[in-house]
């Protein structure tokens, strides 16, 4: 959402010298406002009008780095309130809190092993929060450092006291990690500490008009690369804040809250934990820090977050080829079904639960599912016989029986032709029923 | 900068459904069921009315399942064989707004019981709770159409929500509702274009907009959750808008989707990685329930009481007014 090629032209020199290549002003702003041109061409553009320029064509949400290599975590910079609208681009950050009180070393290990596969994708946390507390400047030092060596995850040190944060950030400033927080009462010293150390800062306020008020002083101090917390803790009014936030942000350009927003759960319960997580990661949370950090209670909430930041335009594929579900031979059954991926994923699982070591090729219907590409045209006896000559089926497999999809039963005749006589059997209308067929018809 | 809040004005707010019937009102329920109502987004109090919460209900069925999980059976393995025990255990032990009964017994695959078979299992769940009910059938449009006019006739008064209403199969059951006063749930398979026509289409036969909710079809987290979510959303937003083809409230059938993938019920042994199962799973349920309360569902069927018991508390939770002074 930038400026209209007219309200850039107002804050040019109007003079049509032609400098900048363009034949006028006029012209040369409705270029910027198509991003078709560069406002450094205009060597006559005064500051003022530069930096007003700058901060309007600015993203409403300011894009923020947190940690080093690859583990550096982008947050914000988000343009949506709706994801049917549009992609969400920054995937909601989750981090897990560990206190300098407990066993760090135990934690951090156990945060660790939160590494995920499912339906082919690998899912991982992605900060480690360390807490200080102890209230204790070397405690909470060895524990960072402790931390630090242990992952390369993007951490969040979590002190009040500068004093404290001082000197964790002697050992820790290297991984740029986002210092929290800077509040009404450490503001200033804790602004210098992270802009001295180029690290990004939280700035925790207390309540909505109070976090936009203390952004605006640590900005006026200098330094922009900001994360906010509106310090509720209350899961509805964290839903408040979080929308306001973004609404703020992305429809008013305002620009105190134009930072991506960290949440922390309240819960003790870890499913309740889980569920309240749920809530700020669906409702525009940058970063949700949880205390849990036992498998079961972190999965669902990266799959959601895994569904939620799809790109809404575009279903996932996965490629279009024979996969090899198991110990398969050349006697293995081979299935059909298209390169949607939901829909090969489920495929997938269940001839996997059939214990049956079998073929699958997923036809290439530009990712959709069974019924729609059928009626769309792409699953048709052709495609299919094409996509299992590609495979290389004759040479693969010493039979010549295929299974297609219940839901396109129709399609037996046309395949049997169009493959030159491969028996076609007729498989299950749902995945679900894969097990019990391949029972029947294959063990 | 001057700060000021962001509130969006809405043209429209959602219908309100009223689920169960009183004595007075003609049925034998203890209390009714508003659902729907909402003047805003989910739980946005701060810029409109949420004047009914969210409810949930326990699914059960009029026969012993064969394929839930193990751990289900702590719970419900007792009260399998007796559905109005199954349902009495839901609502009293377990604390469900009301009970969703899934006449799996129809199934003509199955146990291909007849609709005077369906209709007594209903009466007998009447009267073992006093809750407002959902009944839909087995999912075989055919059987369907013979077992549901039955079940109205039934329960005639009592308000049901009775599903559920398709395209191609909507309406036997929509003249079932309507000579029997309930309500109906409206099935479309993920495409707010069928749900909108499949409203008119009910709708042109006579029943009142305020007896239908919809179904917009959703997918287990993992599976496709956030094609639900983002229908539901949009619906929401349409009802807001003034579509009042899009204004009803809207179901999902959590517990159904969710115990039909691998996530809840591969066993920890089979996947080290993934975590204890049981307590997976019910997150797998709730976590699936709670995204889709942000996106706008009003009535929501669960399987586990668990996953009940924490979603019951996000939604007294999110209910907390967040209006700010
Ligand atoms: S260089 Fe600047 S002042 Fe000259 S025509 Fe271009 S925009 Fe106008």
């Amino acid at each position: 959402m930038g400026l209209t090629g007219l309200e850039i032209f107002k804050q040019l020199p109007r003079t049509n010298c032609k400098d900048c290549g363009s034949p006028t002003c006029l012209a040369f702003a409705m270029a910027l406002a198509n991003g078709k041109a560069s406002l450094d061409k205009c060597p006559h553009v005064t500051d003022e009008a530069r930096e007003n320029l700058d901060s309007a064509s600015a993203p409403p949400i300011k894009l923020i780095k947190v940690g080093t290599g690859d583990q550096t975590v982008e947050l914000g910079d988000e343009t949506e309130l709706f994801r049917h609208d549009k992609k969400f681009y920054h995937p909601t950050a989750v981090a897990i809190l560990v206190s300098d009180q407990e066993d760090v070393e135990a934690k951090v290990n156990q945060i660790k092993e939160l590494e995920f596969e499912r339906v082919g994708l690998k899912f991982i946390t992605d900060m480690v929060v360390v807490k200080n507390d102890s209230g204790d400047a070397d405690t909470y030092k060895a524990a960072v450092e402790k931390a630090a060596a242990l992952t390369d995850k993007a951490l969040v040190l979590m002190a009040e006291d500068t004093g404290v944060m001082a000197k964790a950030l002697e050992v820790a400033a290297g991984r740029k990690p986002l210092v929290y927080a800077a509040t009404a009462e450490n503001y200033e010293a804790m602004t210098a500490l992270a802009k001295d150390k180029g690290c990004p800062l939280a700035v925790r306020g207390k309540g909505l008009e109070d976090t936009a008020a203390l952004v605006e002083k640590v900005a006026a101090l200098g330094y922009k690369e900001l994360v906010v917390d509106t310090g509720e803790r209350e899961t509805s009014k964290v839903l408040a804040d979080l929308t306001q936030v973004r609404r703020l942000a992305v429809k008013k350009r305002f620009r105190p809250l134009g930072y991506p927003t960290i949440a922390f759960t309240s819960k003790e319960d870890p499913l309740e934990e889980a569920a309240q997580a749920t809530v700020y990661l669906s409702k525009y949370a940058g970063v949700v820090v949880m205390k849990t950090a036992e498998k079961q209670h972190i999965l669902p909430l990266l799959s959601w977050r895994q569904n939620l930041f799809t790109d809404p335009q575009k279903p996932i594929q996965v490629e279009a080829k024979m996969y090899g579900v198991g110990d398969v031979n050349e006697n293995s059954p081979l299935y059909i079904t298209t390169n949607f991926s939901l829909t090969y994923y489920i495929v997938e699982g269940e001839v996997e639960a059939s214990k049956v070591p079998s073929y699958i090729i997923a036809v290439n219907t530009d990712g959709i599912s069974v019924l729609t590409a059928w009626a769309a045209g792409k699953l048709t006896g052709e495609s299919i016989a094409a996509a299992m000559k590609k495979a290389e089926v004759e040479e693969k497999l010493a039979h010549k029986k295929v299974v297609i999809p219940g839901h396109v039963a129709v399609l037996s005749g046309s395949v049997e032709e169009s493959t030159g006589g491969w028996e076609v059997l007729v498989g299950p209308r749902e995945a679900a029923g894969i097990p019990k067929y391949a029972k029947a018809n294959f063990a | 900068m001057a700060f000021n809040l962001h509130k969006e004005k809405y043209r429209s707010k959602v219908s309100e459904v009223v689920l169960g019937a009183t004595k007075e009102e003609g049925g034998t329920r203890s209390h009714t069921l508003t659902v729907g109502g909402e003047s805003t987004l989910p739980f946005l109090q701060f810029e409109g009315d949420i004047p009914n919460r969210p409810i949930a209900a326990l699914e059960i069925w009029d026969v012993a399942p064969e394929d839930w999980n193990p751990c289900f059976d702590p719970y419900y393995k007792d009260v399998y064989d007796n559905t109005g025990a199954w349902a009495r255990k839901c609502v009293d032990e377990f604390g469900a707004d009301l009970v969703l009964l899934r006449l799996k017994g129809a199934d003509p695959d199955g146990k291909d019981r007849s609709p005077e078979e369906c209709a007594n299992t209903v009466k007998e769940v009447l009267e073992a709770v006093s809750v407002p009910l959902i009944v839909i059938g087995c999912g075989k449009g055919e059987k369907d159409n013979q077992v549901m006019p039955l079940v109205a006739e039934v329960a005639s008064g009592e308000k049901l929500l009775m599903g559920v209403a398709e395209q191609e199969n909507y309406k036997s059951i929509t003249a079932a509702c309507m000579v029997h006063k309930h309500n109906l749930i409206a099935q479309s398979p993920i495409d707010i274009n069928i749900c909108k026509q499949l409203n008119i289409l009910i709708n042109e036969m006579n029943l009142d907009l305020n007896k239908i909710v919809i179904d917009p079809t959703i997918a287990a987290l993992g599976y496709g959750l956030e094609y639900g979510y983002s229908i539901m959303e949009r619906a929401r937003l349409g009802a807001l808008g003034g579509d009042r083809m899009l204004a009803m409230p809207m179901i999902g059938n959590v517990g159904y989707e969710v115990w039909r993938v691998k996530e809840a019920n591969a066993s920890e042994e089979e996947f080290p990685g993934w975590g204890q199962q049981e307590e997976r799973a019910i997150l797998w349920e709730t976590t699936t329930a709670v995204a889709l309360l942000q996106a706008g569902m009003d009535i929501l069927v669960l399987r586990h009481p668990k996953a009940l018991e924490v979603v019951k508390k996000n939604i007294d939770e999110l209910m907390e007014s967040n209006k700010y002074e």
